[in-house]
């Protein structure tokens, strides 16, 4: 009987790979030269990056200027000069804002710092989170703007990287509310609505928004009754608003189209009404379909505020183009673009980051 | 495809359309009553400033120089000609970028997927920044580069004979036409139609006996045969005109100035970053185990790629890139920004001239809306041709 224990088959333990297919060899044949063409191109991707990468790292960092003035840049004539962005770094932030009233946009990037970081690590939850945004332009205008005992700001005095989060989220803010609408216009069954929505969305999905900003800057105050003044920064927020709208309104009506119509029917069988069922069923539920296209949007209204410099507000990219003009300063446009680059880069790809997190969060998810 | 919320149920909708009866009139009532309002408001405003209103003014003389144009224009032509002057350039500039873009985004996305890691990485780099920066500050950075890089007129660049390049722009020799070239145009049109019916004719028989025909070689060689042979029978009907230096400037041949490159190189790059993605993502939308099977089959390599990959991958790459070639017609707008004289560059002097910006702006809208509709149309009817085929 105990033999049996003896008769249990034991394979022999696996032979290591062989040597030619594991390790960093093996890596780099199968990653970088397999055949001849990848070979070539490999080499010429080498080629290419040995070319260029040493020059920049050279320029950007090892023969950087990082203090010091125009003087002290001059002597270093092959190094990237970075002192002249500490030089400019309080206009390319703020633009033309009154040096005494600069503690606000400490203060504003301070709290609008910490709603994000709340959002981020979801310490805020629900309607909580909903009211904390919402309020975020109200206060933006009123902490930037003054009024209520703070001083008053003239809005042409606003500028810099300020003006183009300013713009950019009180822009996308108001304009998921009003994109949502639009969709649901577009899905209404009354044709009318439909109509309008749909000959608002088109029309301006169709024009670049250069041409809406020129029509917020120079056409809106013809319509306007005399005496009735809104003023240009306001006018281009409203217009980067409407340009918005209209391709949320779009990205609202794929999350629509998701939704099954059974659960309308659902809905309407349980005995709840048309615009509880919109607002407790199918919205919840298109909204978490399209939150990536959603966070697309956002990067890309980000980068349309960059659009303004043509009808005459000074945002960041406005400033990095003014700032290389400086007499006392000139010929640092690289430094000042590439700076930009870096700044406009950093936003844009957290929020696409965030955008990918947000997805994997996202419990009904299918892709895992 | 049409959408429409689904009717909750029929007592409901019943009452929905009994209070959405009143209701559309009330907002057609609105939607008259507002549209009056600022019409009313709008002429006294005009009125107030001086401003006229109606198309008149595109017969007035214009008196606005413009840089770059496609067809002959003077100061003197009427500010209808030079509008249209805008939007030739604008048509000019997106045609070439919607290209360029093309080949460079279709290889950046197959870049992209490739098993070469280095390559790959380039490829990724190349797409995550260029998303991720606004298109405006891509064009003054590279605008700015061809201008402080780029050397001066007299120490001018000249890899090519009759090429020079330099801070002034590209100067490439330009084609004079002689009489005898129609007879070669004609020839390449009569080549095209003969090409098209060998397609046809090839297609037809390789349905009949099973037997491909080698249809793209054939066609390119009658496409290209018939037209040179006319060519040189006519004698060469076509000559170069030269750009040369004459005092501070080049004179001769055309002009490509470092305004309308740096507005097509930044167009080309924002755009092929887009369209990479869009290449990427059809390329690994098609099963593995379809390439696995062709392989399996012995199929040639060549002719996966032709038959099993691109078929399949094509559904998902053309309407995204659809839309991607419509941004970018209406990204050329930003050809204000540097001075290009496009469409929105010259409209937007007419408004400084005379003030009349709800006319340009609506000729502006109908311009785009028009080019849209023509991109889209073309794309769908290339699109219905790529999808399934449904039996």
């Amino acid at each position: 009987m105990n033999n049996s224990q003896n008769n249990i088959f034991h394979p022999r333990p696996s032979l290591p790979a062989p040597r030619h297919s594991k390790g960093a060899l093996h890596w780099v044949k199968t990653n970088l030269f397999n055949g001849w063409f990848n070979s070539i191109l490999t080499l010429l991707a080498v080629a290419l990056v040995s070319f260029t990468l040493p020059g920049f790292i050279q320029w950007a960092f090892i023969k950087a200027v990082w203090v010091g003035d125009t003087e002290v840049c001059k002597l270093s004539d092959d190094g990237a000069c970075w002192s002249f962005i500490d030089a400019k770094f309080r206009v390319l932030m703020v633009g033309v804002y009154p040096e005494s009233e600069s503690w606000r946009a400490v203060v504003g990037t301070a709290i609008f710092g910490a709603i994000i970081v709340a959002t981020v690590a979801n310490w805020l939850t629900g309607k909580v989170l909903l009211v904390a945004w919402l309020l975020v332009p109200v206060f933006g205008y009123f902490l930037i703007g003054g009024g209520f005992g703070l001083k008053e700001v003239d809005p042409s005095l606003w500028g810099g990287l300020m003006l183009s989060v300013l713009l950019a989220t009180v822009g996308i803010i108001v304009s998921i509310p009003v994109g949502i609408l639009l969709a649901l216009g577009r899905f209404s069954g009354t044709p009318m609505i439909k109509a309008l929505s749909i000959a608002v969305i088109e029309l301006v999905r169709g024009v670049p928004l250069i041409t809406i900003l020129f029509m917020a800057s120079v056409m809106m105050p013809l319509f306007l009754p005399p005496g009735f003044i809104i003023d240009n920064m306001l006018r281009i927020q409203i217009g980067m608003i409407i340009f918005s709208s209209a391709y949320i309104a779009e990205v609202v009506r794929g999350g629509l189209n998701a939704i099954p119509k059974g659960q309308f029917e659902a809905a309407s069988s349980l005995g709840i009404s048309y615009l509880k069922a919109i607002w407790l069923i199918i919205l919840p539920q298109a909204l978490r379909h399209v939150l990536p296209p959603l966070i697309g949007r956002c990067i890309a209204l980000f980068k349309d505020t960059s659009l303004v410099i043509v009808v005459g507000l000074l945002d960041f990219l406005g400033m990095i183009k003014n700032s290389s003009l400086d007499s006392q300063w000139l010929g640092y446009e690289t430094e000042a673009y590439v700076f930009g680059a870096f700044v406009y880069w950093v936003i844009c790809y957290s929020l696409s980051r965030y955008g990918a997190l947000l997805e994997a969060r996202d419990p009904t998810s299918h892709s895992k | 495809m049409k959408f429409s919320l689904p009717k909750l149920n029929h007592r409901f909708s019943l009452i929905t359309n009994g209070i959405s009866l009143l209701g559309q009139t009330m907002l057609i009532g609105l939607v008259l009553y507002g549209a009056y309002y600022l019409l009313a408001t709008t002429q006294a405003n005009l009125l107030e400033r001086g401003i006229e209103s109606g198309f008149d003014f595109l017969g007035k003389e214009a008196g606005l120089p413009i840089s770059d144009k496609l067809i002959d224009y003077q100061p003197s032509d009427s500010y209808g000609y030079a509008f249209v002057v805008g939007i030739l350039n604008t048509l000019l500039v997106s045609f070439i970028a919607i290209i360029l873009a093309t080949i460079l985004g279709v290889i950046v996305g197959v870049a992209r997927v490739s098993k070469n890691w280095i390559v790959s990485k380039i490829a990724a780099f190349f797409v995550e920044s260029l998303r991720n920066i606004p298109l405006l500050l891509t064009l003054f950075f590279v605008y700015t580069l061809l201008l402080t890089t780029l050397p001066g007129v007299r120490k001018a660049l000249n890899p090519f004979d009759g090429v020079f390049l330099s801070r002034r722009g590209l100067y490439v020799p330009e084609p004079i036409f002689m009489d005898g070239f129609v007879f070669v145009i004609a020839a390449f049109a009569i080549a095209v139609i003969i090409a098209y019916c060998f397609t046809r004719w090839a297609k037809s028989y390789q349905a009949r006996t099973g037997y491909p025909l080698p249809k793209i070689l054939i066609s390119l060689a009658i496409i290209l045969i018939l037209p040179l042979t006319v060519y040189l029978a006519m004698g060469s009907p076509l000559s170069f005109e030269m750009p040369i230096l004459k005092g501070f400037n080049f004179v001769g041949g055309i002009t490509l100035k470092p305004e309308f490159s740096a507005l097509l190189i930044g167009l080309v790059l924002y755009t092929s970053a887009y369209i990479g993605e869009n290449v990427r993502s059809g390329l690994q939308s098609v099963s593995t185990g379809q390439i696995e099977a062709a392989n399996a089959l012995g199929v040639p390599k060549s002719t996966i790629i032709r038959k099993v990959l691109l078929p399949q991958a094509l559904r998902v790459i053309i309407p995204p890139t659809t839309n991607d070639y419509a941004s970018l017609v209406k990204n050329s707008s930003l050809a204000v920004a540097i001075g290009y004289p496009d469409m929105v560059s010259i409209g937007g002097t007419i408004i400084g001239q005379n003030g009349q910006s709800i006319e340009i702006i609506a000729m502006w809208m109908a311009v785009y809306m028009t080019i849209n509709l023509v991109i889209s149309g073309l794309m769908n009817w290339l699109n219905v041709r790529v999808q399934i085929v449904e039996r």
